[in-house]
């Protein structure tokens, strides 16, 4: 019964994988100066992986340093980049889910419309977000004006990646509080009704029983939003074109494999397989050290160890 | 006082009398609950505000695009015209058509194979399960840009760009591992015991299952179908680089939106196309609430 899925995730997963990274060995096709016919490019080594992590370009006269303008060049900067977007959107949506979720879990009337409330973020399409908050961040637009700052958001090299950290961290969020707040609900109330007659304060009790107690929905949420966040495309593709600064502020990795494909398939391939690489190297740190063992979360949740 | 009438754990968590004393000597202290008052409330506004913002502009005049006026001044329709206007070379009515064409037939080809799978790995032992289990939640975690450039070659060499099939083949390997953990989640909290009985009274193993547990899992099913259908709606990189003119989703159509006046923002018709876009989405989450919120955490928290 698993096959039909197994095959479909094959052909759409499995093969394109596998061919990437037998496209990154190989040259892009090109003429051949000697002949003058149009080629295969062939092995080529690891030079792909040398353009991105050297800039170091293939030329008729052989290998060397890449000219000036050459996207290879924006490697490093868009790794910064994608690293930046991940920290600091994940800090800022796991504290403000926290709180959300915190707040979600208590009683008061109006309970329900909030839950609805932080649905409505989740809900939007990303793209229709990101114009959304193109809007927004508009020179004119209401955010200058309610702070009454000049700031040109989408342009400027740190206020674009801020633009960048907002909106994703708006639209976001929601979902992480949700997450939470499953987790939070696991918790019965009897522990803090024990913490409480101990003497506990609020902030002894959150950081002693809380945060531990909710820490296994709190780190498959926070891979969840890790590994999101280290393919960004969308947003910053859409809401600042990934410019700003010099021209590669919010350049994100997914960005730059999309700009590469333009110009070459190869060394589109071995970026990409970069990038897939990095997001199983932190998944895999994840799930190793951090305890966020989604597998394991569930099958202990299913014997009721977790409750 | 309406107390825990929406948790839906309260159940499990049993009611002793004592315990509702110490919620009642509590509740007593009027500054708690309107500090939590204040913060929810500032939630709710934190996530409403843009998308208010979103629908106002919608129906703003184009001469008011920065009015700050929080109202609706000056309310007009004619950026839902604009919007469906082909003339400036958009195609928005074209594009819902894809969308919602490129949605239904993802939906029904990842629930179609994501429950046989869900249920092989809810419900059978066989080798190699927790390998299968483990590719599967690999495989979402992919990141999209990993596929794009081989498919991109793949589909140009079968001259597939710009077809649907190219923005739906790939959409549908986003959307099945979703399926399979979310109903596969829902499928480990049935009760199999029934469809055991059916099977002593004399069904075979499909009977059984066609029978009992079918009807059983319709609305987890229903509810694992509209995150597919939201997760195919929103997809955007694969379908900006593989789609044409003609089957083009929303997503893409409205983030290449044309004005009226060359290299200015057409805003009030993109906000227009927004809100044509989102209400829909909006209105059926805030329906199917309680179930889209269950389903988000059985797959994410669980699995």
């Amino acid at each position: 019964m698993i096959v039909p899925t197994g095959i479909l995730l094959a052909v759409v997963i499995g093969y394109p994988v596998v061919s990437a990274v037998i496209m990154s060995f190989q040259k892009d096709a090109g003429l051949d100066k000697a002949t003058g016919l149009f080629v295969a490019g062939g092995f080529a080594g690891l030079a792909n992986y040398s353009h991105w992590f050297l800039q170091q370009c293939t030329t008729a006269a052989g290998t060397g340093p890449c000219p000036p303008g050459n996207i290879g060049a924006v490697f490093w900067e868009s790794i910064g980049n994608t690293l930046f977007f991940t920290v600091v959107t994940v800090i800022l949506e796991t504290v403000i889910g926290v709180w959300m979720a915190i707040i979600m879990n208590r009683n008061f009337r109006g309970r329900a419309l909030v839950r609805a409330a932080i649905l409505v973020p989740w809900a939007i399409p990303t793209a229709v977000t990101a114009k959304l908050w193109y809007f927004i961040f508009d020179y004119n637009g209401i955010l200058n004006h309610v702070l009454g700052t000049n700031i040109i958001w989408t342009a400027g090299e740190w206020s674009s990646r801020f633009a960048i950290v907002i909106a994703d961290t708006w639209k976001t969020t929601p979902f992480m509080a949700l997450l939470i707040l499953a987790g939070l609900q696991l918790i019965p109330e009897e522990v803090y009704e024990a913490a409480s007659m101990d003497g506990a304060s609020t902030v002894q009790r959150f950081f002693r029983i809380t945060l531990p107690l909710v820490r296994p929905a709190l780190m498959v949420a926070v891979l969840f939003r890790v590994l999101d966040a280290l393919r960004m495309y969308d947003l910053p593709a859409i809401l600042t074109g990934g410019g700003g600064g010099t021209g590669n502020a919010t350049t994100t990795l997914s960005i730059l494999v999309v700009q590469q494909i333009r110009q070459g398939f190869n060394s589109a391939s071995a970026l990409s397989t970069i990038t897939f690489l990095l997001v199983f190297l932190v998944a895999f740190v994840f799930v190793r050290f951090f305890g966020a063992n989604v597998v394991q979360t569930q099958a202990a949740q299913q014997k009721g160890e977790l409750k | 006082m309406s107390v825990a009438v929406d948790r839906p754990r309260s159940a499990a968590r049993g009611a002793s009398s004592d315990r509702t004393e110490t919620k009642v000597r509590v509740r007593r202290h009027r500054g708690p609950k309107t500090r939590t008052a204040i913060q929810a409330v500032v939630i709710a506004i934190w996530c409403l505000l843009p998308f208010y913002w979103m629908i106002v502009t919608a129906f703003r005049d184009v001469g008011f695009t920065f009015s700050t006026d929080p109202w609706p001044s000056h309310v007009t329709l004619d950026n839902f015209r604009t919007a469906f206007s082909t003339e400036l070379g958009n195609h928005l009515g074209r594009a819902l058509l894809n969308s919602l064409f490129i949605g239904v037939v993802v939906t029904a080809v990842g629930l179609l194979v994501g429950t046989t799978a869900a249920y092989a790995l809810a419900r059978l032992d066989f080798k190699g399960k927790s390998v299968i289990a483990g590719a599967i939640l690999a495989a979402s975690m992919f990141p999209g840009v990993a596929l794009i450039t081989p498919l991109f070659q793949l589909f140009t060499n079968l001259g597939w760009i710009g077809e649907y099939q190219a923005l739906i083949l790939p959409s549908i390997s986003f959307v099945l591992p979703l399926t399979v953990y979310t109903l596969t989640s829902f499928f480990r909290e049935m009760p199999w015991d029934l469809e055991e009985a059916a099977r002593i009274d004399g069904c075979t193993r499909v009977q059984a299952f066609r029978r009992i547990i079918l009807p059983l899992a319709a609305p987890a099913v229903f509810t694992t179908a509209i995150l597919a259908f939201i997760s195919s709606w929103n997809e955007y990189l694969i379908s900006s680089q593989l789609s044409s003119d003609v089957t083009q989703p929303v997503t893409v159509a409205i983030a290449g939106f044309q004005g009226s006046v060359p290299h200015q923002e057409p805003y009030t018709a993109i906000m227009a196309a927004g809100t044509i876009v989102t209400i829909p989405l909006v209105i059926l989450v805030l329906i199917f609430q309680r179930r889209i919120v269950a389903g988000l955490t059985a797959g994410g928290v669980k699995g």
